[in-house]
């Protein structure tokens, strides 16, 4: 048993995709008025981060940037046992706010549904919307993304992995195959 | 890491990363407490029972709240509306409540020990509201949280907790987590109030109120109950309050920073002088606020907890 | 009926003996100890490699009956006897009605004729309804056949209420079994009062709670001239007032169970309620002062202080657990393993389980010369077995020994010339 791993997307494919997602995000929100990045623990926020600094080059104007942690809206307490909680990091109202959920992959939509509830309890955006890197397949739930990196058919058994660099800003994703 | 403990029936068997975990987790239960919606699903569906033997408010209240807040149905049966008084044995009251599936049992008993009988007769979780004079695990959990607040690390910490040590399970859980984070701890309190050997479980033993108070961190005040404690162990409360009781001269002996803390109910002008208990230094109300966190962190990591670890 | 046991390490302190011979027994009675016995018409019993005792006495057992039938009966109570090599055992009188007068005596007696394997000697109370307030009617008590008299379970709180039992008894030749315990010390005490109890959070029972109560009644003996036994002595203090009242000639005996001897108050630890008896186990150092007292003889008797309670009463929380265990099966096997690490020599062994309990009984038992009642034990001293607490003989199974494995147990007990109890 030894495992595969193909590359997805090399440092400028990600690149790419994620000063597209930049633009894309500007345009249908028309500037950074009232825009809020708010990325998933633990990957997500990283690349908050990175999509809030390229919106500024773009713009000249930095997004509200946030970190929501969903442990707590988790599904699957339980049969995962408990994990060790993020902090759930929105020191700002997000009422009105038109808030880009960031996450690195999208799967089953069951993260998402949970980073919903748990913006929902912090207050009434004007919208939700949601940015991936990687849109995987598989959906569980009645979620469609709205900015995309890239979109890979994968199957159940396959993994993707999102590979950071020390300054946390993505380099790499790959898919990951257990050979049989 | 995970948490591993099925049950909390005290600080004892809880490691430093055990209890950690524990503070950073009710770090983070935290912020739920002090927004609009004070609440999260993560409980959903679970059912605690709040099986109280002695009457508690406080107590009962915390972990009641803290269940809600986790969207967790709360039950309360408390000792006077229980059929205890109609004979029952623990075991079959035990018994007869699980058989209607709780998760979590939160006991308070005046027997030492109950918990653990309890624990080792039932198949959901226990956790220790407070049992005879033996452990009362979640107070000293949110006594450290309070302390690692205020003083970042709590390694190398001089605490004094002071009072009738002999019959606190306050005192026994806080000796017990201290020890485990490498905190010192002075015990104090009059002759007959100091139980036998205490000592051996690493802590300064002292009787001089004003020795123990130099130099500390954290002063820790304990209730003084006459009536339940028997009249042959004290003179008065009136020697006791001048003997032993906290006061704005001589907390000026503990560092300048030093926090003052009771778990109550105090008794102000016995234990506690009102200008301590309500000066810049007390942290009587935080640890109140830190209550809810830390039985939110129990609860919600002995339910996440799966089946057959202890 | 003639039974010859043969070629046994025969053992009866009494009369100095420890050899290899056989033992023959006809009607009930010792009928000769010698080599090489004929067999002819007799029951053969090859006891090569055993030891031939006289048959073991316990002076400290409740059997519970009249009253507590439910955690044991005289039926019971003497299966579990000889199963643990007892022919005979006192029986105490915290009964329900109290053994503090003839009418429960007779009772006790006729029950145990009706229906008990070995001898059954009551111990009348000292006082009425063991409430301290006044005398039972000791003399009667002694008619009736009462071997000694004792509030065993409490003690007798007023000084002066010992004093006059103790001068009542004395020309009676009644002995007097102190429970000795200082109450206003003991309080709601339910353990050992040391670290143990501080860690656990339970209400401890201090050392000094016996030895002032020893003090005061072996200097009542002293002063009276009675005859004081004191019950389960399980304090350094206590084995030292005895031992220093005994060197001034004062007419003081004691025992000790091997719960005491073999036990400390860390048995108590899970809150195991098998371990919650009174008085409580005891730190190391006392364990270590009654092995002491045993090795020097200033504690003459090793009595089980057998005491049976139903599971329902163990099965609670520990502070409202009845005190005491079972302890006739076990007592063999812990007392041979003090003979194993050199406490005292088997002879000094047999004797605190047979001599010694007679003696201060007054009892004509617990020697095997020629024409005494035919009570034998024959003791595999190599046999190791584990203690089962559901298959124990006695009706109540509260015993802390569960699961522990032992050597030593009774193969074979013989009860006035016929076979009570035979291992299988």
């Amino acid at each position: 048993m030894g495992k595969s791993e193909t590359t997805i997307l090399d440092t400028s494919g990600v690149n790419r995709a994620l000063t597209r997602i930049s633009h894309e995000i500007l345009e249908r929100n028309r500037g950074t008025q009232d825009l809020v990045l708010v990325g998933i623990r633990s990957g997500g926020d990283h690349l908050a981060d990175e999509l809030c600094r390229r919106i500024a080059e773009i713009e000249g104007e930095a997004p509200l940037v946030g970190a929501v942690d969903i442990t707590l809206y988790r599904d699957d307490l339980g049969s995962r046992g408990s994990l060790p909680m993020g902090k759930t990091q929105i020191p700002f109202d997000v009422d009105d706010k038109r808030i880009v959920l960031v996450d690195d992959v999208l799967y089953t939509g069951r993260t998402i549904r949970a980073a919903m509830d748990a913006l929902i309890d912090l207050g009434r955006p004007r919208s939700i919307q949601l940015a991936v890197l990687v849109d995987r397949g598989h959906r569980e739930l009645p979620i469609r993304p709205d900015y995309i990196g890239r979109n890979v058919p994968t199957s159940r058994e396959e993994e993707i992995s999102v590979v950071f660099d020390d300054a946390m800003l993505p380099i790499e994703v790959r898919l990951v195959k257990a050979a049989t | 890491m995970s948490f591993q403990h099925k049950h909390i029936l005290g600080t004892e068997q809880l490691s430093r990363e055990d209890i950690e975990l524990i503070l950073d987790t009710a770090e983070s239960f935290k912020d739920i407490n002090t927004r609009e919606i004070k609440k999260v699903p993560t409980l959903r569906g679970k059912t605690i029972i709040n099986l109280f033997f002695e009457a508690s408010t406080r107590t009962r209240t915390s972990f009641e709240i803290a269940g809600k807040r986790l969207s967790a149905d709360t039950i309360n049966i408390s000792a006077s509306s229980s059929s205890v008084v109609k004979g029952e044995t623990l075991e079959d009251t035990a018994r007869n409540i699980e058989a209607m599936h709780p998760d979590i049992i939160v006991m308070r008993h005046g027997a030492s020990g109950a918990p653990h009988y309890l624990a080792e007769r039932i198949d959901c979780s226990v956790v220790n509201a407070g049992d005879g004079a033996h452990e009362h695990p979640s107070q000293a959990l949110l006594d450290l949280l309070t302390i690692r607040q205020h003083k970042t690390t709590l390694e190398g910490l001089t605490v004094a907790i002071v009072g009738d040590i002999t019959h606190s399970r306050v005192a026994r859980s806080n000796l017990y987590a201290m020890r485990t984070l490498g905190m010192n701890v002075r015990l104090v309190g009059p002759g007959t109030m100091v139980p036998k050997g205490i000592e051996k479980l690493g802590c300064e033993v002292y009787t001089d109120l004003n020795e123990a108070l130099e130099g500390v961190d954290v002063v820790m005040m304990l209730r003084i109950q006459l009536e339940r404690q028997g009249k042959t162990l004290l003179p008065s409360l009136r020697e006791y309050a001048s003997l032993y009781g906290l006061n704005p001269s001589n907390l000026k002996l503990a560092k300048e920073d030093a926090i003052v803390m009771h778990p109550g109910p105090m008794n102000r002008g016995v234990e506690i002088s009102s200008y301590v208990a309500d000066g810049p230094q007390n942290v009587i109300l935080e640890q109140v606020e830190n209550g809810v966190a830390i039985r939110m962190a129990l609860l919600y990591l002995v339910a996440g907890g799966s089946e057959g670890e202890v | 009926m003639k039974i010859v046991i043969k070629n046994g390490r025969l053992i009866d302190p009494a009369q100095g003996v420890d050899a290899t011979l056989d033992l023959m027994i006809e009607n009930g009675k010792v009928a000769a100890i010698a080599e090489n016995l004929e067999t002819t018409g007799a029951e053969v019993i090859d006891a090569s490699g055993k030891l031939v005792t006289p048959g073991l006495i316990d002076m400290h057992v409740h059997l519970r009956d009249p009253g507590y039938e439910y955690k044991e009966d005289i039926a019971s109570g003497t299966q579990s006897a000889v199963a643990g090599g007892f022919t005979s055992v006192a029986c105490m009188p915290n009964t329900s009605p109290v053994n503090d007068n003839k009418a429960v005596t007779l009772y006790i007696r006729s029950k145990a004729t009706e229906t008990a394997v070995a001898n059954v000697f009551p111990i009348g109370s000292i006082t009425k309804g063991l409430k301290g307030d006044s005398l039972a009617e000791l003399g009667e008590l002694q008619q009736a056949g009462c071997v000694a008299v004792s509030d065993d379970g409490r003690p007798v709180v007023s000084g002066e209420l010992m004093r006059r039992a103790l001068e009542y008894t004395r020309p009676l030749g009644l002995p007097v079994i102190s429970h000795a315990e200082e109450l206003s010390l003991v309080g709601d005490g339910v353990m050992n009062d040391g670290f143990v109890a501080t860690e656990l959070g339970l209400k401890g029972i201090p050392w000094v709670a016996e030895d002032a109560a020893v003090a005061r009644d072996v200097m009542l003996a002293e002063f009276t001239g009675g005859a004081l036994h004191v019950a389960h002595v399980s304090t350094k203090g206590a084995v030292e007032i005895v031992r220093a009242a005994k060197a001034r000639g004062v007419a003081v005996t004691c025992e000790a169970t091997p719960h005491h001897f073999t036990l400390t108050d860390e048995a108590v630890r899970g809150y195991n309620t098998n371990a919650k008896m009174n008085p409580p186990l005891r730190s190391e150092e006392d364990v270590a002062a009654i092995r002491a007292g045993l090795a020097d003889g200033t504690i003459d008797v090793i009595a089980t202080d057998h005491a049976p309670h139903h599971l329902d009463e163990k099965n609670v929380e520990f502070n409202i657990a009845m005190n005491g265990i079972v302890g006739l099966e076990t007592a063999i096997p812990l007392t041979l393993a003090l003979v194993d690490q050199g406490i005292f020599d088997l002879n000094a062994a047999i004797a605190t389980l047979t001599a010694a309990p007679a003696q201060i009984l007054k009892l004509d038992r617990g020697s095997l010369v020629e024409g005494a009642a035919a009570d034998v034990t024959i003791i595999d001293p190599q046999l190791e077995w584990c203690v089962e607490a559901a298959k124990l003989n006695s009706k109540s199974k509260n015993t802390p020994f569960d699961g522990v494995t032992m050597k030593g147990a009774a193969i074979c007990t013989i009860v006035g010339g016929k076979i009570a109890y035979k291992k299988k």
